[in-house]
């Protein structure tokens, strides 16, 4: 480890715990009441989603339209763990199991669905989170249209935080190891990637399910939350909010999806002394935003505080030093 | 066997207008190669600026008829000038979300202009019902299935014997060639905006007298089900979209009667997968080869 990776570890720790402390300070000397905690989780609850479906299209690089159907899969599962078995540390394993259901929903869906490329796969997806969604509606057992009511509320902000760290942290780390590079490099040329060697197909499961678990997840936190279920929570416009969140963020930047997520969650709260203005400045935004910076906020490139700093002290030692220093930026 | 007959031309009935919406999504893809999410608010404003010419301006249901869909036309290039021909030779999934931003935006505008609740659609035509032998077809559904052969037949006709017909299918052929060979493609690609969005328009006018309750959401799931239908046939060919048309109008007819009214959405998506797994260019679809 060089010296600036260094530097830029401990600046990242630093950013880290500053948030950590910002969010869980108060939310441990319940400074929040309970709307603006709401808020805060359903914002962790997006970001997970958003950073999660990043992978698939950003990262693989296949447009889905269904990821609410396996946070739906990953909720109901979660909260039927929860609602049947009264066991000491079911949240956790109650957040599993929904993570796990959705990864195997993921998988069954993704050997049919993951021969397929582009639109096809875009249409297929949408025909399978669609079907979840009306699937669920059907069953009596699972409360059916009526919603399934009862959940304990028992998400909390740090739990909910630690599962953002988690996936994020992950995301990270697979982005930069030998199976990320193998998926990026679907992304870049399936065909290359297939003459170099590379088990296409398996590490387009790899990350179908890896996203689909994570939805799965959010479902869990998102079901513990809220209390009561609807299968009509999970509709089509559901998936679309995701992938909006992952494209203004920029497809393929885990930062972008991070900040996307939080804005366009938190937004609409903050505005909603506009009420009826609010979706039409909302939709006029996305217009504006893709016309003007058709690669979203970051595009494929990360946020990074180091970066920025060091950014920073080069405008402030002037530009001929700069210039020299740009022969050997990395 | 009546009640079967009867399902099917039921389903026949709907198919109609999914058809004709349909092929609105279909031209733009084949052309342009963009799923156009906004083309089910097409729909609802067609629908929505009917109800107005008929109710408010008391037009005969002819003439009302005639401006929405010469609106909805103007609504379809305007949109096309707007948010998608800037955003021609950027990533695809650009303008994709665009599409979506022109749906969101169509839909509140249209809810902050008349309001969220839905209206009643006025049916101010009254034909007789026409009877085959012991079935009786109500006049509505001989009058929607006919208008909708006789467009498809029309566009058809268009598509192979003019030169902005010729022009469309060389741009959809090969974008860069047809330039180059001298086709002006901005005037081609607005023209084929102009007639999905007014076909889309003929659509909801059929579809408000068939569910004579408006909202402006109303276009999210006839649009969605047409969309399938285009994908069914084989996205980008027109015949295609038709029988797709057909095809899940009947497929959603026979499940409600026989099956369930519950699950005959599931059953739509279920044929949708089914059939992109077995043959995933639609059933009309060519096999692309993929160039390396």
């Amino acid at each position: 480890m060089n010296a600036a990776n260094r530097k830029s570890w401990i600046i990242n720790l630093a950013a880290l715990a500053a948030l950590t402390a910002a969010l869980l300070i108060p939310a441990r000397l319940n400074m929040f009441n309970d709307y603006i905690k709401g808020v805060i989780t359903w914002t962790l609850v997006n970001v997970i989603m958003a950073v999660s479906l990043n992978l698939v299209c950003g990262l693989l690089g296949y447009l889905a339209l269904g990821h609410a159907g396996f946070m739906a899969v990953g909720a109901y599962a979660s909260a039927m763990v929860s609602l049947n078995w009264k066991v000491p540390l079911s949240f956790p394993l109650a957040l599993l199991a929904g993570g796990l259901a959705a990864a195997a929903a993921g998988m069954v869906i993704g050997i049919p669905v993951l021969r397929l490329k582009g639109d096809y796969l875009a249409i297929i997806t949408l025909g399978f989170g669609e079907i979840v969604r009306i699937i669920l509606n059907n069953i009596p057992a699972l409360g059916g249209a009526r919603s399934l009511r009862g959940i304990p509320r028992i998400t909390t902000i740090p739990a909910a935080y630690l599962a953002v760290v988690i996936c994020v942290a992950l995301m990270f780390t697979l982005g930069r190891s030998r199976h990320g590079r193998a998926i990026l490099s679907i992304r870049e040329d399936e065909v290359a990637a297939t003459s170099s060697g590379i088990p296409v197909m398996y590490y387009k499961m790899l990350a179908f399910t890896i996203a689909a678990f994570f939805a799965g997840i959010a479902g869990g936190l998102y079901a513990h939350n809220a209390g009561t279920l609807n299968p009509n929570r999970f509709n089509f416009d559901r998936s679309i909010e995701y992938l909006v969140m992952v494209v203004l963020g920029g497809m393929g930047s885990i930062t972008g999806a991070v900040i996307a997520a939080a804005v366009l969650t938190a937004l609409p709260e903050m505005l909603r002394w506009l009420s009826d203005y609010r979706m039409l400045i909302y939709s006029l935004a996305l217009i504006l935003m893709m016309l003007f910076r058709p690669d979203g906020l970051l595009g494929t490139a990360e946020f990074s505080i180091a970066r920025m700093l060091e950014r920073v002290r080069r405008a402030r030692t002037g530009a001929r030093s700069s210039r020299a220093d740009r022969g050997n930026d990395g | 066997m009546n009640t079967l007959i009867i399902q099917i031309i039921n389903g026949l009935h709907v198919g109609s207008v999914y058809a004709l919406i349909a092929l609105g999504y279909t031209m733009v893809y084949g052309i342009v190669k963009l799923i156009n999410f906004a083309h089910g608010d097409v729909i609802m404003v067609g629908a929505y600026i009917t109800l107005s010419l008929l109710s408010s301006a008391a037009l005969p249901f002819g003439i009302a008829a005639g401006l929405g869909i010469l609106f909805c036309a103007a609504l379809g290039v305007a949109v096309e000038r707007i948010a998608y021909k800037p955003l021609r030779n950027a990533p695809r999934i650009s303008s994709l979300i665009t599409t979506i931003g022109v749906s969101y935006f169509l839909q509140n505008a249209v809810q902050m202009i008349y309001s969220p609740t839905p209206r009643p659609f006025p049916i101010r035509i009254n034909i007789p019902a026409v009877a085959i032998g012991s079935l009786r077809i109500s006049g509505l559904t001989f009058v929607t299935i006919l208008v909708a052969v006789l467009l498809m037949i029309a566009l058809e006709a268009f598509v192979r014997r003019t030169r902005t017909g010729k022009a469309m299918r060389a741009v959809s052929e090969d974008l860069q060639a047809a330039q180059l060979m001298g086709v002006n493609i901005n005037t081609t690609i607005s023209v084929t905006f102009a007639i999905g969005a007014a076909l889309a328009a003929v659509g909801a006018i059929l579809y408000s007298t068939a569910y004579p309750s408006i909202s402006p959401t109303m276009g999210a799931m006839p649009g969605l089900k047409a969309f399938i239908a285009a994908v069914l046939g084989g996205i980008g060919i027109m015949p295609g979209a038709m029988l797709g048309g057909f095809l899940m109008g009947v497929a959603e007819s026979l499940t409600k009667g026989y099956i369930s009214t519950q699950l005959s959405d599931a059953v739509v998506f279920g044929i949708l997968i089914v059939v992109l797994l077995v043959k995933p260019s639609g059933i009309l679809g060519r096999h692309a080869s993929e160039k390396v």
